[in-house]
């Protein structure tokens, strides 16, 4: 049915095939740049935005540094709302749970709200597989799943489609799916929303069941919040009779004041908006008014593995906005599939190898060098996530998972050669009148001029060359600062 | 062990090195939003969203919900202060009786006027939450002294024990080339009548002066 994320190629291998893709890259850089543009105009209204971003911060760090206490709160919570809680280890868990509790109303259709906790667990594939068809209705997971495509933006999964690759799309595949696009859809945005609203209207007033995730779970009043633009959220979370909501464990926040943040920070830092259209809060059934039948899934699925990481345990404070996504000239230009993963971008790059553990696949092991370290991203997180940093902890647990391995890495060899070296006085003027000769010769026979006048290697050959495919090497100074002193000092 | 010992018993041990004190967090950004007319500010930014927004003196709000109205099939929910046309009251009506009317007006809880948005909590005369949803128009009533500052002054006036929608104008979507287009789910208009009791001046409300919950 939907295509998934297994067996992706890493990152360097799926970048590069990415960045052969004119119109993605057109896509991108256009699309990116517009909202990087609208989130600094709406940022810049709040001259406070800092205060926010600190307070952000350390409600979610108080909320994971005391989790097991908060999960019981909202737990008590929400029971005490007529809602039933559910609590998934991992995806095979939560997928047997959404799929019992469809089973168990003998429905072979749910709609859904779009939920990246739902997107991580494969929740669709899962739900297939037992007959169970689970139509998607967020306009651009729509777009997603009527292309058989993958989403590549964790905010606006079709980022990379423009909108006559879209009207393509609805024409040829929504009678397959429902009401069939209108014969004379043109690619103007309104025409391309219309078609959505039809198709998705009669979906909408027949479901029995939907799934949500939510954006925030508050502990002291068992609330869940779901932030969106365009009502498919009410109509999931209003019209059927069923609910079940999907939320990772990192979702929650201690009090239902605690919101007055984090209302602020998600809509200008995502759409670049003062606010987003419709945000739902619900806590759990209302009697004659919406679901009267509420679940909630609690979903671990490694968080815990996560919150674990002394450095990385901050990732989990992320509410999903994808502001790093946006600012990134990594993902910029290669876009979200080459990250392989449902989570792209900057927070992806931390927060799958976080969530699965790194030493175990070669993909995964990737993610942490898919950054130029430039650090936009931790400029704009409207929680502080030190994303630089984390990666730069990844990427050490990497190397260590793999320390020792046989045959090893060309990259140890030439470490273990460097720490051999540089670890004797005597090997150290050794090498260095090796590298002086080097000079030399550069200084007498080189032809190339790097800025600023000191000779230097374009190309090295051998494995070198992969190194200097994108850089230059200046030449090695003609004697070592030691040999200079010793004859400066005798002379 | 059940799945859920299983995950409090991995927090746990995860926590194990981690420090175990509550640290106070600055509040500061509660009191940080420059003072201005609330009601201009909240006319300006509902405007921008491309709702429909006019003032209105209390006496003539039948005849600008009629002129809002003009002929319009609408739900009118339990509660609802004013007569209203053409006005099917919600005595059983399904979700297809719902998508054959043409508009729904409804009153408010509180509006925020820097982000012009309005809160429905759903009580008397706002209607279930179906009712401001499946119709194309939604024609929305709120009072000068309903609205706040910023989004902590209404977090602060709301009980979330309530179901509640926050409405920053009509529905939209930026999913297509991140260009923003109205109309997809919600209601495609949305208009707002701002009521003037007496039709006098009203001081910008500060969170201190706030009764813990805004009534009807």
């Amino acid at each position: 049915m939907t295509a998934t994320f297994l067996g992706m190629p890493p990152f360097p291998e799926a970048a590069r095939a990415a960045l052969a893709d004119t119109q993605l890259r057109r896509n991108l850089a256009a699309a990116t740049s517009t909202i990087r543009a609208k989130r600094a105009a709406v940022v810049g209204e709040v001259p406070h935005w800092e205060q926010l971003r600190v307070a952000g911060a350390a409600i979610k760090d108080e909320v994971l540094l005391h989790l097991d206490a908060y999960l019981m709160q909202l737990e008590a919570a929400l029971e005490a709302n007529g809602a039933t809680v559910h609590w998934a280890r991992d995806a095979a868990e939560a997928n047997a749970i959404v799929a019992d509790l469809a089973a168990a109303h003998g429905l072979d259709e749910i709609v859904k709200v779009k939920s990246m906790a739902t997107q991580e667990i494969g929740l669709n594939e899962a739900l297939a597989a037992r007959g169970i068809a689970a139509w998607e209705t967020d306009l651009a997971e729509l777009i997603v799943q009527l292309g058989d495509d993958l989403p590549s933006h964790i905010l606006v999964p079709a980022i990379h489609r423009n909108r006559a690759e879209i009207r393509e799309i609805f024409a040829r595949s929504m009678a397959a799916a429902g009401r069939p696009a209108p014969d004379d859809l043109t690619d103007d945005l309104t025409a391309l929303a219309g078609a959505a609203r039809l198709h998705l209207r009669e979906k909408f007033l027949r479901a029995r069941m939907a799934v949500s995730g939510a954006n925030f779970a508050v502990a002291e009043t068992g609330s869940l919040v779901v932030v969106e633009s365009e009502g498919n959220g009410r109509m999931c979370l209003t019209l059927p009779e069923v609910l079940v909501s999907v939320v990772g464990i990192e979702k929650i926040v201690p009090t239902f004041a605690d919101l007055d943040v984090f209302l602020q920070l998600l809509p200008r830092s995502s759409t670049g908006e003062r606010m987003n259209p419709y945000t739902s809060i619900w806590s759990g059934a209302t009697p004659g008014d919406g679901p009267q039948e509420v679940h909630v899934v609690l979903l671990d699925n490694g968080r815990t593995r996560a919150l674990a990481d002394e450095v990385g345990r901050q990732a989990l404070r992320c509410i999903r906005c994808s502001a790093c996504l946006n600012v990134c000239p990594v993902y910029e230009r290669a876009g979200g599939h080459a990250y392989g993963s449902v989570y792209p971008g900057p927070i992806g790059a931390i927060l799958t190898p976080l969530l699965r553990g790194v030493g175990a696949d070669e993909q995964t092991d990737s993610l942490p060098y898919a950054s130029s370290l430039c650090g936009a991203c931790y400029e704009v997180c409207p929680v502080r996530i030190d994303i630089p940093a984390v990666l730069v902890d990844l990427r050490a647990q990497v190397v260590d998972a793999h320390r020792g391995q046989r045959p090893p890495k060309p990259e140890a060899l030439a470490m273990r050669a460097a720490a051999h070296t540089l670890s004797s006085g005597q090997r150290l003027d050794r090498a260095e009148r090796l590298t002086g000769l080097a000079g030399r010769l550069l200084e007498r026979f080189g032809r190339v001029r790097l800025p600023g006048g000191r000779r230097g290697v374009r190309r090295l050959p051998g494995p070198g060359a992969r190194w200097t495919s994108a850089r230059d090497l200046p030449a090695p100074p003609c004697e070592s600062f030691r040999s200079w002193f010793r004859r400066e000092e005798s002379g | 062990m059940s799945a859920r010992d299983d995950i409090l018993a991995r927090v746990r041990s995860a926590l194990a090195g981690a420090p175990r004190d509550h640290l106070p967090i600055d509040r500061a950004y509660r009191h940080a939003t420059a003072p201005v007319d609330v009601v201009d500010r909240f006319v300006e930014r509902v405007a921008d969203y491309r709702a429909d927004v006019r003032r209105v003196d209390e006496a003539d709000l039948p005849a600008a919900l009629a002129e809002a109205l003009a002929g319009a099939t609408t739900v009118v929910p339990a509660g609802f202060p004013w007569p209203v046309e053409h006005g099917v009251a919600d005595a059983g009506l399904t979700d297809a009786d719902l998508d054959r009317l043409d508009a729904v007006v409804t009153t408010a809880t509180v509006g925020i006027a820097e982000t012009g948005t309005i809160v429905l909590d759903h009580g008397p005369g706002q209607g279930r939450r179906a009712l401001t949803l499946v119709p194309d128009r939604h024609i929305c009533v709120i009072r000068r002294d309903q609205i706040v500052p910023d989004v902590p002054d209404a977090i602060a006036a709301l009980d979330p024990s309530r179901p509640q929608t926050w409405i920053s104008g009509p529905s939209a979507t930026s999913d297509i080339e991140l260009q923003r287009v109205e109309g997809v789910h919600g209601p495609r208009v949305l208009s707002v009548l701002l009521v003037s009791p007496h039709g006098g001046r009203v001081q910008p409300m500060r969170v201190e002066d706030q009764p813990s919950r805004l009534s009807q």
